[in-house]
Parts: C-alpha cells; structure tokens; sequence
C-alpha cells in the first residue's frame, strides 16, 4: 500500500498548484523509497527512464519551422482568409477540423496534424476570427480568446483520440492483441478496431452538439 | 541507416542553438538559467546514452531544478505585429503551402519507408520512420521557408527559441511524467491499485462489473496519466475473469471500449500533459487548466456513452 504514496503526492501536488516538475520528482522518489530503493537508485532509475523517454521531447523539433512561418505572417494570413470567406463560421470550421482529424487518425495519420503544427498556427487564429466576425467586433476580448483557443486545443485532443483505435495497427491496437494473447485469447486486430466505430461516431455527435452551442453562444466580450 | 540517433542529433543541435541565443540575450534577466536549461536539454539528446542512468538522473534533477526556479522569456525573435501582417499580405495563400507540405512530407516518408521497398527501408530506420520524416520535414521546410519569405538566415533559432519560451518548463514536463509511469511500473504500483479496485467494488452483476471496468479504466488513467498503463492491471482485474470469465463477454468488444474509456480519462488528467497542459501554455492561456476543462463535458459524456455501448454490445449471448 505505500507505494501508493507517490500516485497521493501526484494528485494533492498538482490540486495545489506547485511545480509539476518538483511534484514528479518528489512522486518518484516517494515511489521508489517505499519500494525499497536507496535514493541513489531511485534517481538511476528515473534517469535511465528519461533517458529512454527522449522521443517524447523531440517533437519540439517543429518548433524552428512553425516560428519561421509565424515571422512570416501565417497566423495573420489565417485570419485574413477567414475574414474574406463569411460563409466559414466558427462552428462550421470547428466541425470540418473534428472529421478531418478523426477521419485521418482513422487512417493511421495521427502526425500529420496536431497542436502545435496545426492549432496555433492556423486553427486558432481561424477560430478566433471566425468568433469575431460572429460577435461583430475586429478582433474578440482576450477572455473570449482564450476560450476559443482552449475549446481548438480540445478539438483537436478528442479527433486524435476518437480516431486512431479504428486504425489497425496503432499503439493501444497492438497492447490489446499482444496483452490478450499473453492470457491465451486470440483476437484479430480488425475485431478491436471495428469495436472503436460506434464510440468515434459517438464523439462526433456529443463534440459536434457542443461545438454547435458554443457557436451559438453570445461569447465573453 | 538514418533512425532515433539521427534525429536526436538534430534536436541537440537545436536546443544547443537556444541554448547559445538565450545566454547572448541581454533582454532575458534569467538568461543563464535559460541557457542552462537549454544547454542540459541539448546534452541528454547528443550525448545522453554515454552519460550513465545515475548521469542522467543528476542531469534530469538539475534541468527541473532551473526550470522550476522559473525560466525568462527571450527579448529577440518575432518581428512585430505590422511586419508580419505585411509579409501576410505580400505572400497571402502562399504561406500555408510550407504549412502544408510538412503533413505531407511526414506521410510520403512513413507510407514511402514502409511500402517503398528494401532500398527506403535500408536507408531508414522502419520502426522510427514517422519521427525520421518529421525531422526532415522539419528542417527541409524550416530552410524553404526562410527562402521563400526572406526571413533572416537564423530565424528558424530565434523563431523556434521564441515558441520554446511560451512554453517554458512545460517544455520538459511530459518527458518527465514519462520516466514517473517508468518508476511506479518498478515500483508495481499498478498492481496495488489494480487488487484494491477489485476488493473494493462489488461485481454481483453484469452492469455493477461494466461499470467498476470502465469508470476503472478512466480513474486509473486519470491517476496514471495514460491508458495503456491502466490497461493491463484493470483487464487483468476485471475485464477477463469476471466480464468475459463470468458473464460471457465479447473479450475484443470488451478490450476496445475499455481503452476507449481510458482515452476518456486521458482527457480529464493533468498527467497527461503533452495533450492537455503543453498545448495552454503553447497557446499562451492563463488557466494551465483550460483544455482540461474545455475537454471535460464531453470527456464525461462518453464515457457514460462507453458504459452503455459495453452492457449493450459486448454480450451477444445473453442481451
């Protein structure tokens, strides 16, 4: 029961609001001196698992392209075609990057788009626009920004999530078969997928009613 | 053969690159915190696998020290807002091309590398051919980019420097709470929470068992900051001996819906934080919290809808 500890120190630290960083070092260690573990070992340990965990971090290598294309204006280009096309509202645009995001993880292309290659550039500034010219204002109140920034940023989590289990041979897919297997159960990786259908479609509905209620909503100003 | 060593290279030389540009910016008041920020970053990613687990933990320990000291923001980059708007303006629709090209790039090289034959597959790394493709997208287009809009030669640094400044210390924290699922892992956390879920919740019932697996499933994420480590310890728990053991359930229809019930908790847990915290503080909002909260409604929603599809779906014998 002790280990659980460090899961308990997860928790109350990020409640409080103190540095994520020092709470998961003080979680690790917790974790592993209830383990049985000196401290030195502890730190090996985590050392070795960040060291083998470097991928994670290297999708800041599109930091440098997308900041090259944000100098050159992309952001304020995004805006200025939402500007000139009034049929594109919010909820439409909201609704369009939803299906694309869920149809392509489908097909197994969950890194052709994403928060920061995609969002930030262009989606939010979109949306952002979209909002304004909706409300009747050049640009929205900073409170309404950053509402619409959040609401892109979780459009964009629920269409990769809701999507890339119908693809075959994504990660969570091949857990499942190799977990199953290991207990003697052998199940075809098409009859996971195919059991992903009816939730992705589910997602599309809840998101999209939600997506269509904020469209309509009267906004902060 | 081009694979993860590759492409870590290209991200050490990068962050060496904010590393050098945060220590020269006199606008920064915490430069060399910056700088040695930075500068470990670049370290793990060139040198990381000669320095040692006991290294790397010193090293890890010393980067989250800094950052949590709080990181400064760089005074350079970004042209100001009318330059831009006049670049917006000049190259109009011709900006997304470059915006566009990377996806596309991504994609020719992982379908390219897995279906173009044994040359492809001999130059790189099968395994590693989407992140391969990402590095060079991103370095070929960051290149054609500054051509095309004459941007200044270094502007992909001081650009990417800029972005990397938003994000902060949040720039470290996913690498982080990954090596945190590695240690409860060893330390076999996973299967204390597993055996007190079980002993804890009655499963006299199919419904009290559907339930107990797929709330189970979200919880345990939402603690764990992932699903596929909730995964094993509540399908071991629960889904097998008594959801498809007892009640004669469907063990694929089972396994889906479970994991997409974790991915619902995936949504709610700030330990999630490449998917829920990096992206507020990439889009500079002021609550860490707000894509959590944008997310929770329907987060919430369908994992009462997943509750449902398993009762209804998953046991075809008995309805």
């Amino acid at each position: 029961m002790l280990v659980l500890l460090g899961v308990l120190l997860v928790v109350a630290g990020f409640a409080v609001g103190l540095n994520p960083l020092l709470v998961v070092l003080a979680s690790a260690l917790a974790t592993g001196l209830a383990a049985g573990l000196s401290p030195l070992e502890v730190l090996a340990a985590f050392g070795k698992a960040f060291n083998e965990n470097r991928y994670v971090s290297a999708a800041w290598l599109i930091l440098p392209v997308i900041g090259v294309l944000e100098r050159s204006g992309l952001q304020e280009a995004a805006r200025g075609l939402i500007g000139r096309l009034r049929s594109v509202t919010f909820a439409r645009l909201m609704l369009s990057y939803l299906l694309f995001r869920q149809a392509t993880s489908a097909l197994g292309l969950t890194s052709i788009a994403g928060q920061t290659q995609t969002i930030r550039p262009i989606i939010a500034p979109m949306a952002e626009a979209a909002r304004a010219v909706e409300m009747g204002v050049a640009e929205v109140a900073p409170a309404e920004a950053q509402r619409v920034r959040a609401f892109a940023a979780a459009t964009d989590n629920i269409g990769l999530f809701f999507g890339e289990d119908i693809f075959l041979a994504i990660g969570s897919i091949l857990l499942m078969v190799g977990f199953l297997e290991q207990n003697g159960i052998t199940v075809e990786p098409l009859h996971l997928s195919v059991w992903a259908i009816p939730t992705a479609i589910a997602a599309f509905g809840v998101h999209g009613v939600r997506i269509l209620g904020f469209g309509r909503g009267r906004g902060r100003s | 053969m081009i694979g993860l060593t590759q492409v870590y290279a290209l991200a050490g030389f990068v962050f060496a690159g904010f590393a050098v540009l945060s220590l020269r910016d006199p606008a920064n008041p915490r430069r060399v915190r910056n700088a040695l920020f930075w500068g470990l970053f670049a370290l793990s990613f060139l040198a990381g696998d000669r320095l040692g687990d006991l290294g790397n933990g010193v090293l890890v320990l010393i980067m989250a020290l800094a950052a949590a000291l709080g990181l400064g923001r760089s005074g350079t980059g970004s042209a100001d807002a009318e330059a831009r708007a006049a670049s917006a303006r000049t190259y109009g629709l011709r900006l997304f091309l470059p915006a566009l090209l990377i996806p596309l790039m991504v994609l020719a090289g992982s379908l390219g590398v897995r279906h173009g034959g044994p040359a492809l597959a001999a130059l790189v790394d099968p395994k590693q051919a989407t992140l391969v493709s990402l590095g060079i997208a991103a370095l070929v287009v960051a290149v054609l980019s500054v051509r095309l809009f004459r941007q200044p030669v270094l502007s992909p640094l001081t650009e990417g420097l800029r972005l990397a400044d938003t994000i902060g210390w949040m720039a470290l924290l996913p690498q982080m709470l990954a090596a945190l699922g590695a240690v409860f892992a060893l330390a076999g956390v996973g299967g204390v929470v597993g055996e007190t879920v079980t002993r804890v919740f009655p499963m006299d019932t199919r419904l009290a068992a559907v339930v107990v697996y797929c709330l189970g499933m979200a919880g345990f994420t939402v603690l764990m900051g992932n699903a596929f480590a909730a995964f094993p310890v509540m399908t071991a728990g629960v889904a097998l001996p008594v959801l498809v053991g007892r009640f004669g359930g469907d063990p694929a229809a089972v396994c889906a819906i479970g994991m997409l019930s974790g991915f619902c908790g995936t949504l709610l847990t700030p330990l999630a934080a490449n998917f829920n915290l990096a992206p507020a503080a990439l889009l500079d909002l002021d609550d860490r919290f707000a894509v959590i909260k944008a997310q929770a409604p329907t987060a919430l929603v369908l994992l009462a809808v997943n509750t449902v599809l398993m009762n209804v779906l998953a046991f075809p014998a008995h309805p």
